[in-house]
């Protein structure tokens, strides 16, 4: 039922930039998510919905394969990106995060001027071209550059928190990734902070593929084109194991769902 | 279905509330005298050490040879004052150190010139020592290799510093005696072992600031594809900056004060310059060779003592000071 979901989002047309199969996260022995079967194509916006340890921030981790990180976490199953297996050992996974990049939940911006928040990246990646510029359009890019223009050398931590978080959107930009993954990218903003963020998604859509994790219902609706609704279940050890219950698009989800635990979670009415 | 909620029975509460009053203020009195004494040695020393170190600067033996200068007695509070700067000037200028001698002469660079050089040397040894074992300990061990190895490293800073004293003298020197021309005692050897004993200080203390650095700023760097050697080059380290310098200068300070080691195995010879090579004399050193001695109390000799002590503990005040703005000039703070 899952792998038939997941098609309904894939049209011919359209090119993939990910695509999953039978993904299985383990932590130690722990199963943490299971059976995560979905693709995402290019330019558009994903979103990861469900209850709290239902493994959404889980799998976003690996696109990008930020749960090497982790020692005991292991990853099965498969993930392509553009069809190249991303767990294939030529796929050295420094040279991936380049190209898909990540957002995180609490803004982390380095203890570095603003200007070297943006410059970083691109020069551990052996950019050659105009830094100025590149930091400048990065910035502009992220809505941020005219709240930051004149005070590049200042240092990143000390703007507001807002700020900080579009500082770090710029700084994913500055490396000109096709993929923007965003762990819960608003649950330490504030109503006004949230807003530009999502104006900003809308505006990085035309040229990024984004994958958001999001608590916030109203938030995925306004912002992404399909959603997926993850749910946990408890199994006899009493580990929590994650699992895709439905992916669509986003209107499908919130207002005709195909499975009634997406109707419970979406319409409030989850036990 | 009814739950019994806890009796509102008011009689059933008797809180003991002029007990409780009682003891929270005897409390705070006792701690409050703990406190007072430590704080109270602290000033008591400071005071003795510049009373006595005025003493030394307002000795007769300044203020005949200033006497004899200007040809004329020096005499009431002026003559004092002059007496101090004749005695400041000397003490900040001369170029040997001999106050045991007949004509005595008081350069304390000659002093502080050796022991800015064994601290030197063993800032040399110890930074890149302590330095690289933290980022081995806190970035590249895993938890359990860290587990074991930090309490070891730490137990390193147990060690008597007598031992290594005989170690520098015994082991060290002849050891460098076979590459280099170095006296037996010199000022090399106990540099080298004055850093391998601060090292493991360095290391503990500046591990514990890399690894407070928050994983979520790790993460930012390793998602911008940089390598483990990029993020801690770029983004942890400066992150520790401001816990890894203090550590280091809590670490010079030890060094300076430090005795025995120095005393073993650097000499007993007042001599001004930055040959590592030859025996020098340190302030600790000079101390302990005047205190060893039979002087008698309210001799120069014996308020030299005072004067060396005050020279060092002002060199550690100001590093401390440093050490202190820097920190909170430096430090990053993360919610």
């Amino acid at each position: 039922m899952v792998s038939q979901s997941s098609n309904n989002v894939a049209n011919a047309s359209s090119e993939l930039a990910l695509q999953t199969e039978n993904l299985k996260v383990f932590y130690g022995s722990n199963l943490a998510v299971r059976d995560v079967t979905l693709d995402i194509q290019k330019n558009r916006v994903v979103a990861f919905i469900g209850p709290s340890g239902c493994g959404k921030s889980t799998v976003l981790r690996c696109f990008n394969r930020m749960n090497d990180l982790i020692p005991s976490a292991r990853v099965e199953g498969k993930i392509t990106f553009h069809g190249t297996d991303l767990h294939a050992p030529s796929v050295d996974p420094v040279q991936l995060r380049r190209r898909i990049g990540m957002v995180f939940q609490k803004p982390n911006p380095f203890p570095k001027s603003i200007y070297e928040n943006i410059a970083f990246g691109a020069r551990i990646n052996g950019y050659t071209g105009d830094m100025d510029e590149l930091v400048e359009q990065s910035l502009r890019k992220a809505a941020i550059w005219d709240e930051v223009k004149d005070k590049l050398q200042e240092s990143g931590l000390a703007l507001s928190g807002g700020q900080q978080q579009r500082l770090c959107i710029a700084r994913a930009i500055a490396i000109a990734p096709e993929v923007i993954l965003m762990d819960e990218p608003c649950s330490a903003l504030d109503p006004i902070s949230t807003l530009r963020v999502e104006e900003l998604i809308h505006e990085l859509k035309q040229q990024y593929t984004i994958v958001i994790v999001t608590h916030n219902m109203q938030q995925a609706s306004r912002v992404s084109d399909c959603t997926a609704f993850y749910n946990a279940e408890a199994t006899e050890t009493g580990n929590k194991v994650g699992y895709l219950v439905e992916y669509d698009e986003t209107t499908t989800i919130f207002h005709n769902p195909a499975e009634k635990e997406t109707q419970d979670y979406v319409s409030g009415r989850f036990g | 279905m009814t739950v019994d909620l806890p009796s509102t029975n008011t009689d059933l509460w008797k809180p003991n509330r002029v007990l409780n009053r009682r003891i929270e203020t005897s409390v705070k009195v006792l701690f409050g005298a703990f406190a007072f004494v430590s704080v109270a040695t602290t000033i008591g020393i400071v005071f003795t050490l510049i009373f006595e170190t005025f003493e030394f600067f307002l000795d007769d033996f300044f203020r005949e040879k200033l006497a004899e200068q200007v040809g004329r007695p020096i005499e009431g509070l002026w003559g004092d004052i002059q007496t101090f700067l004749y005695s400041l000037r000397h003490f900040l200028t001369d170029t040997k150190w001999t106050p045991l001698f007949s004509s005595a002469q008081f350069g304390i660079f000659v002093l502080i010139s050796a022991t800015v050089m064994t601290s030197g040397i063993a800032v040399l040894v110890a930074l890149p020592l302590g330095l690289l074992s933290a980022i081995c300990l806190s970035e590249y061990a895993t938890l359990r290799t860290r587990s074991i190895l930090k309490p070891i490293l730490e137990i390193l800073a147990g060690v008597p510093t007598v031992v290594y004293g005989y170690f520098a003298l015994l082991f060290v020197t002849p050891l460098l005696q076979n590459f280099i021309p170095v006296q037996g005692f010199n000022a090399l050897s106990a540099g080298i072992v004055l850093g391998i004993m601060i090292t493991p200080m360095v290391a503990s203390l500046s591990e514990d600031a890399i690894f407070a650095v928050p994983r979520s700023l790790r993460d930012g760097a390793y998602a911008l594809g940089a390598t483990k050697r990029e993020t801690i080059i770029s983004v942890v380290l400066p992150a520790a900056l401001s816990g890894i310098v203090s550590s280091l200068i809590l670490a010079i300070s030890r060094a300076i004060g430090e005795t025995m080691i120095v005393t073993l195995a650097a000499g007993q010879n007042p001599r001004l310059g930055f040959n590592p090579t030859v025996p020098v004399m340190t302030m600790t050193a000079f101390i302990v060779q005047v205190s060893l001695g039979d002087t008698p109390a309210g001799s120069l000799a014996y308020k030299t003592i005072y004067a060396v002590g005050m020279t060092l503990f002002l060199i550690t005040l100001v590093l401390n000071i440093f050490s202190f703005w820097f920190v909170r000039r430096f430090r990053e703070k993360y919610e």
